[in-house]
């Protein structure tokens, strides 16, 4: 805290010197800090990471020729936000004050010592107003942000990352993500890799989500990218089925092809299943290939031995609903628990309907509590009046409470009142 | 824009098994879908390709208005966290209603907890066996029978329960027992305890027993769910049996009864906006109209 009072006071008492190095210096400063350059939002954002954003080479650029002109780069700065903190801590001020005296005095040392600079003229000088028209006026560009919307009118990239639909707010968020959007060169940088992605056939909604999510696809390598592309279709993937894989896991292509193929050797192992199926089942989930791989083998273990299904049933369960795999270890347990013990539902129905799995457990414990207060709950498939788990899980509430339980939403509502 | 019509407290019904923290959580995002809408998005542009030979990318919308920085996907979502309050807390196991108060509903929350208004309960108990927390969960420490046990045994020893309860009420009301001041308070019925006390019951009755199952209803005051399966397990210890809680489901808290609540499916900021409404109103129709002005 002591040492961001002396870096805003620093860049307060810059504007008394004139030396380039104290200003190359603050510019480069990587401490974070938390400022809020006056723009509204409901609530303050607090989240995440606050992050310094650097100017990118032409803000740079500006700056040296405003210091020619002998204005400071920090004359024009938002002072507000600056204040409530200032009268916040005055003991830490007063030691902040005596460095700054420190400070100050290496600087102007610096200053006298470096012979090489154009000799400015005061501030306080009259100038006529034929000069005046033609000064530079420095614009409002802060130098450090916790925010991409100052920069989001003078960067190119940034504008036309708008312009896609990417989630600028969103990103800003992570750290050093900010950073590394507005040094990036629209022509060299983005448009190469946007080409890419346009020629391996992503929609153009596609890309913004891609870049909303993975941003660091732009610092690729695109002979990497390239290569990665060219594997997966040399692993008979179609060009669409890559091009919907790499839309719905953002992070795909930044693995490298040796990575992808032992995630693949993997799946394959672990399910025993053919190289097609395989493919089938990455080609309908492609996280499974960019996520973690220890909490799938996690649930494949207690899908074998808690739960007690065969390899097959697992195999099948698998090729129906894929998402079993990345689902939480606890809630599979659980509702498994239910469906058994308590609803008693045999092995061979559940693997028949594993979206059970994907509902709530609530859900199926209010709904079979239901069934069974009105006396309805047969879930055998040889008896009479059998309602599938399918139903029972993934109807909406008022198609359950109609086709399954033969009641009103308002009888149903007054049941989940009761339990 | 604040969050108009959707600030004010309205109650839910939490379901057993849910941590109230989630219930919160939960709530607070469904009103966020609810209030943030639709982003205003850019004008879309489309990008064309190397066709023809050409391998720069083109955009084909014209160039950004110049309120660019008050676009969606610079700006985000309008409201990113509200304010959403909870009243009485309620155990993991417990269901029941549950205030929720949003924005500037937080305030009367405060007045709610200082009102010393009575709670509604309804327990659930089986006899036979008695557990370390009282509950169905915890570890069995007592096995029982309870043949003995009928209906007028155990209404004897509710009306105990309610005797000790009715002195405890009257000792920490914090009035002198012989002054006219206590006289009044009783007859309106406000003689209670102003502010912190032990949990008190105020009212106790059997609803239900087929043994070894039994229901109770019962009112208190300052209670902790902990507290009302520590009762039942004192009513099986005071019937020469064990006793265990199953359930402990909150009917009514203060003003808010069961029937208002919002279950898990009506968790919606529309839904949420027009109970907070219908509260409002009928508070507005409860309260004493002004006196006229004399002549």
């Amino acid at each position: 805290m002591a040492s961001s009072c002396v870096q805003q006071l620093c860049r307060r008492s810059t504007s008394h010197l004139r030396s380039k190095t104290s200003c190359v210096t603050l510019l480069y400063s990587t401490h974070v800090q938390n400022h809020v350059a006056g723009v509204r939002t409901a609530d303050k954002t607090n989240a995440g990471g606050d992050l310094i954003i650097h100017g990118n080479h032409s803000i740079f650029h500006t700056s040296q020729r405003r210091q020619q002109v002998g204005v400071c780069y920090y004359s024009g700065y938002n002072a507000s936000p600056l204040l409530p903190t200032e009268h916040r801590d005055t003991k830490e001020l007063t030691d902040a004050l005596s460095q700054i005296k420190d400070a100050q005095h290496l600087t102007e040392t610096n200053a006298r010592l470096d012979t090489d600079e154009a000799v400015y003229p005061s501030a306080s000088e009259e100038i006529t107003d034929k000069d005046a028209s033609h000064t530079m006026v420095p614009s409002t560009l802060p130098s450090e942000s916790s925010s991409l919307r100052d920069y989001v009118d003078e960067s190119e990239t940034l504008s036309k990352l708008v312009q896609l639909g990417v989630k600028l707010w969103k990103l800003e968020q992570r750290p050093n993500v900010g950073t590394m959007l507005l040094k990036l060169d629209f022509q060299t940088d983005v448009v190469p890799r946007l080409l890419f992605l346009k020629e391996m056939g992503v929609e153009d909604s596609g890309l913004a989500y891609i870049l909303s999510d993975n941003p660091f696809i732009l610092k690729e390598d695109l002979e990497n990218l390239h290569a990665r592309v060219n594997y997966l279709k040399s692993q008979k993937f179609s060009p669409e089925t890559v091009a919907s894989m790499v839309t719905r896991a953002p992070y795909l292509l930044n693995f490298s092809v040796k990575r992808l193929d032992n995630r693949l050797a993997f799946y394959q192992q672990q399910l025993g299943l053919n190289s097609s199926k395989t493919r089938g089942i990455v080609a309908r989930l492609p996280r499974l290939l960019s996520g973690s791989l220890e909490p799938v083998k996690e649930t494949l273990r207690v899908c074998k031995i808690e739960l007690g299904f065969k390899e097959n049933e697992i195999q099948h369960m698998v090729m129906l609903v894929p998402k079993l795999l990345t689902s939480n270890k606890r809630k599979l347990t659980q509702i498994f628990d239910y469906l058994h013990n308590t609803m008693k539902v045999q092995h061979h129905l559940i693997v028949k309907f594993p979206q059970v799995f994907n509902s709530r457990l609530l859900r199926i414990k209010e709904r079979h509590l239901f069934l069974d207060y009105l006396g309805t709950a047969q879930y055998d498939s040889d008896q009479p009046n059998y309602i599938s788990l399918d139903r029972l899980a993934s109807l909406p509430d008022e198609a359950f409470c109609t086709e399954v339980a033969s009641a009103t939403l308002e009888d149903f509502i007054m049941f989940q009142k009761t339990m | 824009a604040g969050l108009g019509g959707l600030e004010g407290l309205f109650c839910v019904y939490k379901p057993p098994g849910v941590h109230w923290k989630l219930v919160r959580d939960r709530i607070e995002t469904c009103i966020l879908e609810g209030v943030n809408g639709t982003p205003s998005l850019a004008p879309r542009v489309g990008l064309l390709g190397p066709g023809g030979g050409r391998t720069d990318l083109t955009l084909t919308a014209g160039s950004l208005p110049p309120g660019v920085r008050l676009l969606g996907p610079v700006r985000g979502p309008e409201f990113r966290r509200i304010k959403v309050g909870v009243g009485h807390r309620l155990d993991a196991s417990s269901s029941g209603v549950l205030v929720i108060g949003v924005g500037r509903g937080n305030k009367p929350l405060n007045d709610l907890y200082q009102m010393c208004c009575t709670r509604d309960y309804t327990l659930e108990g089986e006899f036979g066996f008695a557990t370390d927390n009282f509950s169905r969960t915890g570890r069995i420490v007592e096995r029982s029978t309870y043949d003995h046990v009928t209906q007028d045994k155990l209404e004897k020893v509710l009306a105990m329960l309610q005797q000790a309860n009715q002195k405890a009420l009257l000792i920490h009301s914090n009035v002198d027992m012989r002054s006219q001041e206590a006289y009044e308070m009783a007859v309106t019925g406000e003689l209670g305890p102003q502010g912190k006390s032990p949990p008190i019951l105020t009212g106790l009755r059997v609803t239900g027993f087929q043994p070894p199952f039994f229901t109770l209803e019962l009112q208190c005051l300052n209670e902790t769910q902990r507290y009302l399966r520590k009762v039942v397990h004192e009513i099986g210890l005071e019937l020469r049996s064990t006793a265990s809680c199953t359930a402990v489901r909150r009917t009514r808290d203060g003003p808010f009864t069961v029937d208002q609540a919002l279950t898990r499916g009506q968790w919606t900021a529309a839904q949420v906006a027009l109970t907070i409404q219908h509260y409002n109103n009928s508070k507005r129709q409860s309260r004493p109209l002004p006196a006229p002005a004399a002549l």
